[in-house]
């Protein structure tokens, strides 16, 4: 069973706000899926490797050419804020990349 | 303060390639334009839009491996780094995890661990609360740096001073221009560089608590925030207090270190194989083509210029760290007039200081052939040094060949029996200053500095010294 | 139903082309019953009548439903969200313009669950779907719309896109044909994410004549796409009327069922089992065969697709476009509400589950041993089809569930999937085409092959359907 802080604590990682009854089903929600797929834990897989890719591709890249860019005004046409050619947002205080 | 303790210091550098195109799309790389005008669905992170790998951002970080001795991995991958910021249209950067592009090699004595590729964030600029009624403070993004190709280069904790840091990053970045393929600018914010501090008992081979240094803007900011950093640590240790890992910023006015965040809210970057992007290969093509771009590098010439052409180690580092320098120095030697590498190296700071430190001497008059010749007259004692230098600075001006220059000023070294009249120069002497003249006579050696001064002041430089010395010696013998 | 759009999508482009028909006759007639549908199947139905296309292209002027998740340039594309309400992309999916470019007219927009998460079409912003051929039923999901307006006549195909099951099993609930291709076949430029690694566009036609037609102008490599591939060979009409030769494998483990309930319906495994005797009456050798591994593809699914789509749908943060609740505050209070409020409970389940499963301590548990088990799947089926033409299952474990009856019990929901999201996770292509009705609701047979066997896997389900006979022609009306 999830804790009420792990929840807390995933949803916080997602930026996903819950509100109290959400919060609640979602543990036991979670909890339910997680007991279900857990199984495969039990699976001896050590010496398997893991296949995060269905096809068998490798290798693709592009020529580095410039291809046309979207017009200004299309792409702040769906901007929430648009603020000086831009993407407005409150500031964030610190902790950028 | 406790100098038993020795700092650990270890860079984490990041370069934006200058390719035509982003990392992952067609937009071109913008310098300077107005906001968002260089952007598509895939570097502003629209749904449905997906990146496709840039071949010349990859031949790039080739070349850099290659260039660093790295090992290249055939097959490499790319993950996603998951993290919320608005700078971050994606939410997570695509960058490279557990198998990146290049593994291993040195620059100089300096191990580096790994060099990945990754795509730059965009800009957020900061704009006041902009007259809102309940407003928080606003930010604008601008996406037009967002997707920029990045090398990301890790090097081993080596480094034990801020000045070999400093020292390292200017290889690092000569490396990089001699490679093209970044512009290396620091102020630009095309070379950007993270450091990790930490400090240990002299002798210790255990690691101390670190912590990181983020994005000091120029090479200045870099030696003082590590320097600021180091006494922190050293002030905690001598007080017995424990070094927290966080993350901090130097402010450089104030010089002061501000904590970013603690590793406890650190983020959880959730990196997972990126399943937009299949593995990376670098065919032996690919790696064979990169090769072919890498030239010598500053530190391989300058072990070579010391180890084949008998340059002093300053010489050889101050001229391989500049190519152009370099380049103009192995003209000259190749030009084959008569002087040794060395006696070439040392007129190369005089056409220097001649032209201005930045200029490339090989856009001066002074033609590398030229500086070899004076260079071989200076050397078989035809023209006297201070004559040579004035030879140089007509060159400078006026370009040509250094020996019609001394045959037309009449620069040629005076001697004794070339009847130029030399010896009537220092008779003259002598008679100017009898008293001198005694005392050399005496065996006070030390007296013949003004005998010597006026002859070379009456021969405007062109007599020798070792000459002159010679021919004085032998009047006051012939004298006594 | 006109007789205008009683022919199926191959016959009308046929009759275009021999001018039997007129094309902009065709749309209204369609326009119309799109616009007067009564199963929330449609999201946005064009409003007038379309661009004019060359008369001498392939589809020329057949209308296509397209799945809300594909960008179509300044048309409404909200992939079934509230976060992306009103959103219209300034750019065209690559399979929209492969197929605009191949003639076929933009009929509407299909209602989805929401992001494609789910398997009835409950978790739509903009409302569920109903099944025509029982309104107090589930169309399936995810592509609910799409199979709905399918087999209710409103369009003569449709697009959409499966996952773990998306189009295989809304096509069998709504008594249609639905083709998921090996990975890569379609591009996925301009799809709105799920899953990168198991999205795939695929076709929901009438028949697999109008499937095979409508795929063969889908595919193709995209540059765009770093896991386009090309076909090795061009998707052909089927015309086999037997099965000479084909060895069909029947997987123990997926017709047992699991052990949570997922236990196949009698009425589905009656159908199944019947269509069985047909193959064999058609020359096919059926055998039972094993995938040892297939009754974890479910875990392994339901951790792999939530941890990708964890990272998908990140970027609906409220700063560059879509819904945003707040922002008067800071940042992390804006981030939060506006995907508070965005998403559904669905996507939230997901997005919870995927963070989790990536989340620092439980990668290698979760995510990681899941990419493992992903590995033997696929081993499985290499395996099986050393032995075998095709897999052979049913779509899904229920006909058509009444609407709600699941919605509270996200792990019964889940199980639906259990037999089909084997074959996303090896990306090897499977189909579903109607094998006939189970107390008047429809039931899908699956057919599944190795990657890009499509062209052997339309010819043989040609062959059953002819076999079948089976008739959705009455929900059309
Ligand atoms: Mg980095
Ligand atoms: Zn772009």
């Amino acid at each position: 069973m999830l804790a009420r802080e792990d929840v807390l604590h995933v949803a916080r990682l997602a930026r996903l706000g819950l509100d109290e009854d959400e919060l609640e089903r979602m543990g036991s929600e979670l909890s339910a899926v997680l007991d279900h797929v857990e199984r495969i834990r039990e699976l001896d897989l050590d010496d398997v490797e893991p296949t995060s890719h269905a096809v068998d591709v490798a290798g693709v890249m592009r020529p580095d050419e410039p291809a046309p860019c979207l017009e200004r005004d299309v792409i702040l046409a769906a901007a929430p804020e648009p603020v000086d050619g831009g993407f407005g947002v409150p500031s964030p205080g610190s902790g950028g990349e | 303060m406790s100098s038993s303790y020795e700092p650990v210091i270890g860079l984490e550098i990041h370069v934006q390639l200058r390719t035509r195109t982003k990392m992952f799309c067609g937009c071109e790389l913008s310098f300077g334009d107005p906001p968002n005008v260089h952007c598509c669905p895939v570097c502003l992170g629209l749904p449905g839009a997906l990146p496709v790998v840039n071949a010349a951002a990859v031949d790039f970080a080739v070349r850099i491996g290659l260039a660093l001795g790295s090992e290249i991995a055939p097959r490499s991958l790319f993950h996603r780094k998951n993290y919320f910021y608005p700078d971050s249209p994606k939410a997570y950067q695509i960058s490279q995890y557990d198998v990146p592009i290049c593994s291993g090699g040195c620059l100089g004595d300096v191990r580096i661990h790994r060099v990945h590729l990754e795509e730059d964030a965009a800009k957020l600029v900061h704009i006041g609360s902009s007259g809102r009624i309940h407003g928080s403070d606003r930010s604008v993004v601008d996406f037009n740096r967002c997707g920029t190709p990045l090398v990301e280069i890790v090097t081993e904790p080596d480094l034990r001073s801020p000045e070999q840091a400093h020292e390292f990053l200017t290889v690092l970045r000569t490396t990089l221009r001699q490679l093209e393929v970044s512009d290396v600018n620091m102020e630009e914010g095309s070379l950007r560089c993270d450091a990790n501090v930490s400090i240990r008992p002299v002798g210790s081979a255990r690691l101390g608590t670190k912590t990181e240094l983020k994005n000091m803007n120029s090479f200045r900011f870099l030696q003082r925030g590590i320097r600021a950093e180091i006494v922190r640590q050293q002030e905690l240790v001598a007080a017995g207090e424990p070094v927290v890992q966080e993350t901090l910023h130097f402010d450089p006015v104030s010089e002061r270190l501000t904590s970013l965040r603690s590793k406890e809210e650190a983020h959880d970057y959730r990196y997972f194989p990126e399943p937009d992007l299949v593995p990376l290969l670098v065919t032996p093509e690919m790696r064979a083509a990169a090769a072919e771009r890498v030239p010598e590098l500053p530190t391989d010439r300058a072990r070579r210029f010391e180890a084949e052409l008998g340059l002093r180690p300053g010489t050889a580092r101050d001229l391989a760290f500049r190519r152009e320098l370099s380049d103009y120095f192995e003209r000259a030697v190749a030009a084959d007039a008569g002087a040794t590498p060395v006696e070439v190296a040392n007129w190369i700071p005089q056409l220097v200081e001649r032209i201005g430190s930045a200029a490339d001497p090989a856009q001066s008059r002074v033609g590398p052939e030229a500086l070899a010749t004076l260079a071989a007259l200076v050397a078989a004692k035809r023209v006297s040094r201070d004559a040579g230098r004035e030879v140089l600075t007509t060159l400078v001006a006026e370009g040509g060949d250094p020996q019609a220059i001394v045959e037309r000023e009449g620069l040629g070294t005076l001697s004794d029996d070339d009847g130029d009249g030399l010896a009537a120069l220092v008779d003259s002497a002598l008679a100017a200053d009898p008293d001198a003249a005694a005392k050399v006579a005496q065996g006070n050696m030390k007296a013949i500095g003004p005998l010597v001064g006026y002859v070379m002041r009456e021969s405007k430089g062109r007599a020798d010294g070792g000459e002159v010395t010679r021919l004085i010696r032998e009047r006051l013998a012939e004298q006594v | 139903m006109t007789e205008l759009t009683e022919l199926g999508a191959a016959a009308a482009a046929r009759a275009i082309h021999a001018r039997e028909i007129d094309a902009g006759e065709l749309f209204e007639a369609y326009r119309e019953r799109a616009g007067a549908d009564e199963l929330n199947a449609f999201t946005w139905v064009a409003e007038g009548p379309p661009p004019p296309t060359d008369p001498a292209a392939p589809l020329a002027g057949v209308p296509l439903a397209v799945k809300d998740l594909f960008c179509t340039e300044g048309i409404p594309s909200q992939a079934g969200s509230r976060i992306l309400e009103g959103y219209r992309p300034p750019y065209t999916a690559t399979v929209v313009e492969n197929l605009t470019g191949a003639g076929v007219t933009l009929l509407g927009k299909t209602n989805q669950d929401e992001f494609a998460m789910g398997s009835s079409n409950e978790n739509s912003a903009f409302g569920p779907v109903l099944n025509p051929w029982d309104r107090g039923r589930v169309p399936g999901g995810s592509s609910g719309g799409s199979a709905a307006a399918v087999a209710a006549g409103l369009a003569p195909w449709a697009i959409g896109t499966d996952t773990g099951g998306s189009i295989r099993q809304p096509a069998s609930l709504c008594g249609v044909v639905g083709v998921k291709p090996t990975y890569g076949a379609c591009s996925r430029w301009g799809m709105i994410a799920f899953a990168s690694s198991l999205d795939q566009a695929g076709p929901l036609a009438r028949d697999v004549t109008d499937a095979a037609l409508l795929l063969s102008h889908m595919v193709g490599h995209d540059r765009r796409d770093s896991t386009s591939v090309a076909l090795p060979e061009p998707i052909t009409l089927p015309t086999a009327e037997d099965l000479t030769g084909i060895r069909l494998g029947v997987p123990e483990e997926l017709l047992a069922g699991g052990d949570d309930g997922a236990g196949i319906e009698p009425g589905v495994r009656e159908s199944f089992e019947a269509t069985l005797a047909l193959a064999e009456g058609l020359g096919a050798t059926i055998d039972t065969c094993r995938l040892p591994h297939a009754p974890h593809a479910l875990s392994a699914y339901y951790l792999i697709a939530p941890a990708e789509a964890s990272a998908n749908l990140a970027r609906y943060d409220g700063v560059r476009y879509g819904l945003r609740v707040g922002g008067e505050e800071d940042l992390a209070t804006m981030y939060t509400r506006t995907r508070g409020e965005g998403f559904g409970a669905e996507v939230k389940r997901r997005i919870m589950l995927g963070t989790y499963a990536l989340s620092s301590g439980y990668y290698d548990a979760y995510y990681g041993q899941a990419l493992k088990v992903r590995t033997k799947i696929a081993d499985d089926f290499r395996a099986a089809f050393a032995r075998f033409d095709f897999i052979a299952t049913p779509t899904s474990p229920w006909t058509a569930f009444e609407l709600g009856s699941k919605a509270d019990d996200p792990l019964a929901m889940y199980l639906n999937d259990f037999c089909t999201v084997p074959m996303p996770l090896a990306g090897i292509p499977a189909l579903s085409i109607p094998s006939g009705c189970s107390d008047g609701l429809p039931v899908g047979f699956q057919l599944a092959g190795p990657a890009f066997s499509e062209n052997p896997l339309l010819q043989a389900a040609h062959a059953l359907e002819r076999a079948i006979g089976f008739d959705g022609s009455q929900v059309r009306a």
